[in-house]
């Protein structure tokens, strides 16, 4: 058991509770920087990808998770960033400039977006941004002369100070490149969250009431919190751009904005770590199910068919799983087996009793 | 000098006139109750100071401001802090963090200067969490800094909303109904608190209640309303037995 006696301000206001806990983070960090030389290029390519799925479940969870916003049209903001990027490229806008520049456009998209959203709570918000992401399908193919239409667009690497930075030619490059963003996104994040702009959030996620009372301007901090949630899918997509190489108006279904939210869900709304491990769930289940399937194929003697939909049902069927049992996803677990042997042998079963799920919407209205 | 001024203030809901024609003040450095029978319209005052309604009629001024003027989030920055008959905390927040998001209103920093976590955000934090912790040592709320509000009993939720309050730095509080649903120690330790609000620190205190003891404990003057409407004003005594306001609770003598 571990106890951090607090004798300074400081110590709360520092991101780590203490020495251990930043060495701990700082070995992770050390770690999946040398991934590069510990992984093949196809393992790689995956943590890549789950890096890429983390900076867009950040995204969507300073909107959904901290703000109390639910959006099922993140995948429209992907988009978003994506084109953006890869047009400003094509216009010969250097990567390293074309880059933030697609956030911060898709950040503005996101406020245009957010000024009739802010009537909106609960049920109908999810409705108005899914139509959102359905209609942005539509619009790719209608802009044909901007956004290449269906035949869509095709982005080989980026040329960063004379490094070519390529998903397939230099994996490693394109690794790194991705694990920067993310460690400057979650650096940002955490910030926010220990400033008066994050509480801000929470404050309006947990009661839009009090927070007006408290001198919170609602539709202000709702409308921040829209921009940046949707300047961060737009580096998201941006990147995802770049991993798939060639993409078009299906890249970015409405299918993904549901994934996107169910990764949240199942990580555990309104925490940084819930991001990153619904990333990971994300980004290895289909390769997880793929190679089981094979296992299952040569211990049975069946034959490794593929089966249309299984991702899906059993993705589905973990979302139910921890909807009835552990609301506050995987982070919510991890914070319970922590406390169990941090306590032990006192820790009790019904200590997180009383913490509810997230997302409520709305009283007095 | 009077600090709140109601000034023939109407509220209609429909049919149903919630407050009507309803004029008093509030000086500065009293307390101030306002006390009734259930829906006389008494948490209505308090929402309409809040800017939750528009008054269909009237004035409302605080300071020399005219309240209705301002957003409902623009009335803390004024320096009115208020709690909730239903408390309304964070509940997925710490004591610590609720407490901090009552310094919002003194947030000097933008969105660049805390993304990036700037010196001054530092010293912005270094001096919210000063002024909180004076607070929760007023309040005695050391054992519960950093526990989820949502694990918190009631009694305790009760006293966090008031520290919340006063983590604003207000110059008028106001209070509905701070002892419902207390214990009697826990009512007396409220009493205290609020002489102490109104002594030590200086606010100005209005307060909605329904225990006569607390009211008559602690208020300089008091008004009984009923169906939205002005039935007395004066000190607890005079209130408690004026013949329109022993109508209202108890019915006509026959």
């Amino acid at each position: 058991m571990r106890i951090v006696f607090k004798t300074d301000y400081m110590q709360d206001i520092r991101p780590w509770k203490d020495s251990f806990q930043l060495t701990m983070y700082l070995i992770l960090l050390v770690i999946v920087a040398a991934a590069p030389w510990l992984l093949d290029d196809f393992y790689l390519g995956e943590l890549t990808n789950v890096l890429i799925w983390a900076i867009a479940g950040l995204g969507l969870m300073i909107l959904t998770g901290h703000t109390g916003q639910v959006s099922l049209g993140h995948a429209a903001f992907l988009a978003f960033g994506c084109y953006a990027n890869v047009i400003l490229i094509e216009a010969g806008v250097p990567f390293l400039i074309a880059f933030p520049l697609a956030g911060i456009l898709t950040g503005i998209a996101g406020v245009t977006v957010a000024i009739p959203a802010l009537r909106l709570h609960g049920i109908y918000l999810a409705i108005f941004t899914m139509a959102l992401s359905i209609l942005m399908d539509d619009v790719i193919v209608l802009a044909e002369p901007i956004t290449g239409g269906v035949a869509g667009k095709y982005l080989g690497g980026v040329e960063i100070f004379g490094h070519l930075v390529d998903r397939w030619a230099t994996p490693d490059q394109f690794f790194w490149l991705v694990l920067i963003v993310a460690i400057f996104v979650t650096l940002g994040y955490i910030n926010l969250l220990r400033a008066p702009l994050g509480r801000s959030f929470i404050a309006v996620r947990d009661s839009e009431v009090s927070a007006q009372a408290m001198g919170v301007d609602v539709a202000k901090t709702k409308t921040l919190s829209f921009a940046l949630s949707c300047a961060v899918t737009g580096w998201a997509g941006a990147l995802m751009g770049l991993y798939a190489g060639a993409f078009n108006n299906e890249t970015f279904s409405v299918i993904i904005s549901i994934q996107l939210l169910m990764m949240i869900v199942i990580g555990g709304l309104g925490s940084i770590h819930g991001a990153f491990l619904g990333a990971i769930v994300i980004g290895f289940l289909p390769q997880f199910l793929s190679i089981s399937k094979e296992y299952v194929a040569a211990a049975f003697g069946g034959n490794t068919v593929a089966i249309p939909g299984l991702e899906f049902g059993i993705f589905g069927a973990i979302l139910i799983c921890f909807i009835l049992f552990e609301p506050m996803g995987m982070y919510g677990r991890w914070l319970k087996i922590r406390t169990w042997f941090e306590l032990f042998p006192f820790y009790r079963k019904d200590m997180f009793k009383r913490q509810k799920s997230y997302l409520k919407t709305e009283r007095l209205r | 000098m009077s600090m709140l001024e109601f000034e023939n203030v109407t509220l209609k809901f429909g049919g149903l006139t919630a407050v009507n024609d309803l004029s008093f003040e509030v000086q500065e450095g009293e307390v101030f109750a306002i006390v009734g029978p259930n829906g006389a319209g008494k948490s209505t005052v308090f929402n309409l100071i809040s800017r939750f309604y528009d008054p269909y009629a009237g004035s409302i001024r605080f300071d020399g401001h005219d309240l209705l003027q301002v957003k409902p989030s623009g009335v803390a920055e004024y320096g009115v802090a208020r709690t909730f008959q239903n408390i309304e905390l964070f509940e997925h927040a710490t004591v610590l963090q609720n407490l901090l998001v009552g310094r919002h209103r003194h947030r000097k920093t933008n969105l660049v200067s805390e993304i990036l976590f700037t010196p001054s955000a530092r010293r912005q934090e270094l001096e919210n969490r000063e002024k909180v912790e004076e607070i929760i040592d007023f309040l005695d709320l050391q054992a519960f800094r950093d526990k989820m509000i949502s694990g918190l009993p009631y009694g305790v939720r009760k006293v966090v909303e008031v520290a919340r309050a006063l983590a604003t730095d207000p110059k008028l509080l106001l209070l509905d109904e701070p002892a419902s649903g207390l214990s009697v120690e826990e009512t007396t330790d409220m009493r205290w608190w609020i002489d102490d609000i109104r002594r030590q620190m200086g606010i100005t205190v209005l307060m909605v209640e329904h225990d006569m003891g607390l009211v008559s404990g602690v208020s300089d003057r008091v008004l009984a309303m009923a169906d939205g409407a002005k039935l007395a004003l004066g000190t607890p005594a005079e209130v408690q037995s004026h013949p329109a306001v022993v109508e209202a609770y108890l019915g006509k003598a026959s």
